[in-house]
């Protein structure tokens, strides 16, 4: 690593309808260095890089490669500066091979194209920086790993010196991101520099060399690796102490709520997504499964909810067979879902708060209100109500939810699906995209209802949220359950084991 | 056995003829349509051509700057097309809706005062040789002009998708326009570009009715061909060679119509009339789109807008 | 000091009445334009050309809303247009895109005439026939809407281009019978049915110039926006309008409301055509339907798919086709050229709404931007 800065981004500021996303942000990357930025989600991160790849243009603020003053209109220019970014939903041609993808947009290469030499090319860059591909593979049959090599080989085959990879890891297994590491560092020996954006603590002390940590739209400090652990970090990211320990209510084990025998579903490209799964959650219990996302889960929570058909096996809810039922039926009898794309299914954006509280139609509590004379007056009053409870953020409850925040957002999701006194509630990443003010809520909320004796399943990512919330710990690796443990930290290896695959009754204890 | 194939020699003849007009309007749109611009103001356009063309037939006699002009007139049309779907982001349903409206209005106030006269047509060119091998000859290659230059495109546009870089640009522009934006290439600038290019050579189609299928000017001379245009490019997957064997399908039932009534069948007129119109639906039923487009690699950002904000 | 643009966060209500009506006038100053451009190919001159797209917009505003009998015109020309535009804008509220409103009404049209004349011949009560008529003509809109319906229901096949062939097909079905089967032979030989029976024409008033379709159009324009506004069905429907997958998400079966939506739209749209047969034309004939199908998706878009807003607009638009009318007549003018104002129209009102997703905001110099 030199002492020289390659690139400096000084006194940056964006805004945008109603959110300041960086304010008065400096932040000077070294060559030859790994460089952590380091921030919750909605700490600024993703924006500000985006502004330096040219996709948004800062309100204020300038930047400077070597030293000298550049404006950055667009990706190309970016490209033209020898900058290069990985983003976390790839840009990928599903249909293209590798070959084709790398030299998508490149102008030096005429009218027609020379495939062999490129795939040629591509394959010696690729063995270079161990990063390998199969350069005539059409993308869609590629796995997530091997995208995120392609994306990573197109900056490089273009000459990128400055590469940007954003949350890389969010979707590897821990083998992949072994490979990744290694190529990170491969291709920072070379000469190259890289900005390593992540909110994962333990992979940024393993990786960088400096830190940067971003906190409400501001740079917190720039550390160097060996001057931090994971508490100084940590309270740079929230400025205060989170207290990483919490009390967990104890709660009278209830009867069975939810029942699953020998599972099995398919994925939308027909293969068996989950596989003879088995499972049981008791009322007043919160049963987290931790797993890579892929490996069915979202499958799972599909055919439990009745959005996604079941190929074998049973779902049972308070002894009653689910099979036949719509999801009206399901919802009436008392099944509850936060899915994990709050904007893609859960809510309609352009409605108001009222009508997507009301979306389901079952919050109970309105006199007189039927098919034919709905009282909407009514309607409103009772979704005020809830937007006291939920501390839902609103002008109104006319307003369209399309302007609310991520956290308000959710939160009105959460005020429709636990209002309801639900019986079984499946969670999926409900805090994906929040900050912590908003996480805090959606974990208290979901506390409560444990406390009121409904059964949880908790589908998420970050085994934080499954220790802090589950009584018990499920691991589940390509479409089957792999083993049980506490919802103790001290099991992470073991867990970590079983997400990569092995059986829990396989792995040797150190 | 002599009158059964001079009739079937007649039909497929009159196939060719017939299917022209809808093969410049499938390949037109082919290109808007894979750089993921959903174009239904195809009717529309191909009416302005049809009347530009005739316009300028009728007054200078010279065939070939009719049909620069309907090029012309189907490019206006485009462009805003092109504007409101691209800039403002306007449902592409409605604009299409709309530019179909206003060329229809704008191709009968022009032709409003040329209904009834006859102007210059496209002459049959035989080419020597070809056209005397028997069958054959006389369905293929005893045509004008404008038939063999769309018999032309077809293999010229398929080279130009598959196995140029701009062709490579236009497909990743239609099928991940965050990829092709991420490379540094200009998702709007493609998109008007290829919606413009669209829009002109559906035209062509257009003036063919009245140039050369016809030699003059009929109100809404098009009759509906141009959305059974929009229903082939479905059928076509975007292929240019499958255009050519949507458009000679349709060409050929309308021809088959045609020929039934000039024979004098009991068939009534009418529900030979209704058969190109039925038999689009039909194919659309069976051209269902999600297993198709995954596989085919379709522009899968047909009709939605693409704003770099989005992307997050 | 710096102009900048910037995105609305919440669109005032004022504008989304102020943007309709500033598009009306938009598309007729631009057709002003074009009818002036095309008037110097006939005339020669700018005066001259000018002089007379004055006089003929005169002729288009003054006969049909300020003249007695050119207003009772406008009042019968609106009837199928608000039928069919509160049809259409049934199935829109859901995003299903029903382009074969006018299929849809001439079968209404055919079913009417098959009723009047063959099916219940001998009936002589008037409300008794009436009723059945106007029942036959639903049907037959519900069931043309139909194919489209269970196609795109469980075929996922798009409604567009299926509701438009099916509009070609209604038409040459029409034709076949009014000059085949159904040809009047009193007719002379004129492209239509024989005369309705008198208890199948519809009650007029204002001396016979104007039918009771009006009211019939009105009453369903209130029933339709109390389904907005009161009942499940209007809730619902803004959710798959909004977000299909959201709707199935909470329950709501969407195959079942896609095919109701596009069924209901088709029956009003029918019933259109059968109260046009037993209170206007009093026969089938050959294109008694100068494009109302069409013109009523322009009144559904303007109106917003308001029910109510669909009775004002459609009498706008009513009034515009008969000045188009008189046009014709008078100036020599193609029908189709009220096709252009509705195509401008319909660019201006989308134009307009994306300008109106914007404002300006004028900044000093000094001042840092403000967070909102």
């Amino acid at each position: 690593m030199d002492d020289y800065p390659i690139l400096e981004m000084k006194n940056i500021q964006k805004a945008f309808p109603g959110v300041l996303a960086n304010d008065n942000i400096s932040l000077e990357i070294k060559r030859g260095e790994v460089h952590a930025l380091l921030g919750e989600n909605g700490a600024g991160k993703t924006t500000l890089m985006n502004i330096l790849f040219g996709i948004y243009h800062p309100d204020h603020g300038e930047i400077l490669i070597n030293g000298k003053k550049t404006v950055i209109h667009s990706p190309q220019d970016a490209i033209n500066d020898r900058i290069g970014m990985v983003q976390q939903h790839f840009a990928l041609v599903p249909s293209f091979t590798v070959a084709e993808n790398v030299i998508l947009g490149l102008k030096n290469f005429g009218f027609i194209i020379k495939t062999k030499q490129v795939e040629q090319q591509i394959k010696e860059l690729g063995e270079r920086y161990s990063l390998p591909v199969h350069p005539k593979a059409r993308v869609w049959t590629l796995s997530v790993g091997e995208r995120q090599r392609i994306e990573i080989l197109k900056l490089l085959y273009t000459g990128a010196n400055i590469l940007i990879l954003d949350e890389p890891t969010a979707v590897l297994t821990p083998q992949e991101t072994r490979q990744l590491f290694s190529a990170i560092r491969k291709l920072v020996q070379e000469g190259s520099s890289v900005i390593f954006i992540s909110h994962k603590l333990d992979e940024v002390l393993e990786i960088s060399d400096r830190i940067s940590v971003l906190r409400n739209g501001k740079n917190a400090g720039t550390l160097n690796r060996n001057e931090v652990d994971r508490r100084t970090l940590v309270q740079r990211m929230v400025g205060r102490d989170v207290l990483l320990d919490q009390e967990k209510p104890k709660v009278e084990s209830g009867p069975v709520k939810i029942e699953i025998k020998d599972l099995s579903v398919k994925n939308d490209k027909g293969l068996m997504a989950v596989k003879n799964l088995s499972l049981k959650i008791h009322g007043g219990e919160i049963l987290g499964i931790a797993g890579v996302a892929g490996n069915g889960q979202k499958e799972l929570a599909e055919a439990i909810y009745g959005l996604r058909p079941i190929e074998t096996g049973r779902i049972q809810m308070a002894g009653e067979d689910l099979h036949h039922r719509s999801i009206k039926k399901r919802i009436q009898s008392g099944l509850s879902f936060i899915p994990q794309d709050r904007k893609s299914i859960a809510t309609c954006p352009n409605l108001s708060v009222m009508s997507n509280i009301f979306m389901k139609n079952a919050i109970p509590g309105l006199k007189k209100s039927s098919a034919w004379n709905m009282q909407i007056k009514q309607m409103h009053e009772k979704a005020g109500e809830l937007i006291q409870n939920f501390s839902i953020s609103t002008p109104s409850t006319k307003t369209r939810v399309r302007y609310l925040s991520g956290g308000n957002l959710q939160k009105v999701v959460l005020a429709r699906e636990l209002s309801n006194n639900p019986s079984v509630i499946i969670a999926e990443h409900p805090t994906r995209g929040l900050d912590i003010g908003a996480m805090e809520f959606v974990y208290q909320a979901l506390l409560e209802e444990k406390k009121k004796g409904s059964a949880i399943l908790l589908l998420a990512g970050e085994l934080y949220e499954i220790f802090r919330l589950s009584d018990r710990v499920a691991v589940i690796y390509e479409g089957q359950i792999m083993g049980y443990t506490p919802p103790d930290p001290s099991y992470t290896e073991k867990i970590g084991f079983m997400m990569a695959g092995t059986r829990e009754d396989s792995i040797h204890e150190n | 056995m002599n009158d059964i194939l001079s009739f079937i020699v007649a039909t497929l003849h009159a196939t060719v003829r017939a299917g022209t007009p809808l093969l410049f309007a499938v390949l037109g749109t082919i290109f808007t349509e894979r750089s993921g611009i959903m174009n239904l103001g195809l009717e529309g356009i191909m009416l302005v051509g049809a009347i530009g063309g005739f316009v300028v037939s009728y007054n200078t006699s010279n065939l070939l700057l009719a049909i620069l002009v309907a090029m012309i007139a189907g490019a206006v049309l485009g462009l805003i097309h092109a504007f409101f779907t691209v800039t403002l982001k306007i449902n592409q349903i409605v604009s299409g809706l709309a530019i179909t409206m206003l060329g229809s209005g704008i191709s009968g106030l022009w032709g409003k005062d040329y209904i009834g006269v006859v102007a210059e047509r496209f002459e049959t060119i035989s080419i020597p040789f070809l056209s005397d091998i028997p069958v054959i000859g006389r369905i293929l290659f005893q045509h004008d002009l404008l038939v063999y230059l769309s018999l032309l495109a077809v293999p010229l546009m398929w080279f130009f998708i598959y196995k140029t870089r701009g062709g490579m640009t236009l497909r990743a522009v239609g099928e991940a326009p965050e990829a092709a934006d991420a490379r540094g290439i200009n998702v709007f600038f493609i998109r008007y570009l290829y919606t413009i290019i669209g829009g002109s050579i559906t035209a062509i189609g257009g003036a063919y009715l009245s140039l050369a299928y016809n030699s003059m000017w009929i109100e809404n001379m098009t009759a509906g061909r141009g959305w059974i245009a929009i229903a082939l490019v479905l059928f076509a997957t975007w292929d240019p060679y499958k255009a050519l064997l949507g458009a000679y399908l349709f060409g050929g039932i309308t021809a088959l119509g045609l020929r039934m009534q000039a024979v004098g069948t009991h068939i009534s007129p009418d529900f030979l009339k209704m058969l190109p119109y039925l038999l689009t639906i039909v194919v659309l039923f069976f051209t269902s789109t999600d297993r198709l487009k995954r596989k085919v690699g379709a522009p899968a950002s047909l009709g939605i807008p693409y704003s770099r904000e989005d992307r997050t | 000091m710096k102009i900048k643009i910037e995105k609305r966060l919440n669109t005032p209500r004022y504008l989304s009445l102020v943007v309709p009506i500033l598009s009306i006038f938009a598309a007729l100053l631009i057709m002003f334009i074009i009818l002036t451009i095309f008037f110097m190919g006939r005339m020669g001159s700018f005066q001259g050309a000018f002089s007379e797209t004055v006089s003929a917009y005169k002729e288009l505003i003054a006969w049909p809303f300020f003249n007695q009998y050119g207003l009772y015109s406008t009042i019968s020309k609106m009837v199928p247009l608000a039928f069919v535009a509160l049809g259409l804008s049934f199935a829109y509220k859901m995003k299903i895109w029903n382009i074969g409103g006018e299929g849809q009404l001439y079968m209404g049209a055919l079913a009417a005439t098959w009723a009047a004349l063959f099916l219940f011949r001998g009936i002589t009560s008037p409300l008794l026939l009436i009723t059945l008529v106007a029942i036959f003509s639903a049907i037959a809109g519900a069931l043309w809407a139909l194919i489209p319906a269970l196609m795109k229901a469980y075929a996922k096949t798009d409604e567009i281009v299926v509701t438009l062939m099916l509009n070609y097909v209604a038409i040459f079905w029409v034709d076949y019978l009014v000059y085949g089967p159904w040809r009047d032979p009193k007719g002379f030989g004129f492209p239509g049915t024989a005369a309705f029976p008198e208890p199948a024409m519809l009650p007029t008033f204002f001396d016979g110039n104007v039918h009771i379709g009006i009211f019939i159009a009105i009453a369903f324009a209130i029933l339709l926006q109390y389904i907005n506004l009161k009942t499940q069905w209007g809730f619902n429907s803004k959710i798959v309008g909004d977000n299909i997958k959201a709707a199935t998400y909470s329950g709501i079966k969407v195959k079942k409301y896609t095919i109701i939506s596009l069924v209901v739209s088709g029956s009003i749209a029918g019933l259109g055509g059968g109260v046009q047969m037993m209170g206007m034309q009093h026969r089938l004939m050959h294109g008694f339907s100068p494009g109302y199908g069409y013109t009523a998706i322009i009144v559904a878009w303007l109106a917003k798919l308001n029910p109510i807003a669909v009775i004002f607009v459609s009498f706008l638009f009513g009034g515009l086709l008969v000045g188009n009318d008189q046009l014709q007549m008078f100036y020599k003018l193609p029908i189709s050229l009220i096709s252009i104002f509705q195509g401008l129209v319909l660019f201006c009102l989308l134009g307009g709404e994306a300008i109106a997703a914007y404002r300006l905001k004028i900044e000093k110099a000094e001042e840092a931007t403000a967070n909102e």
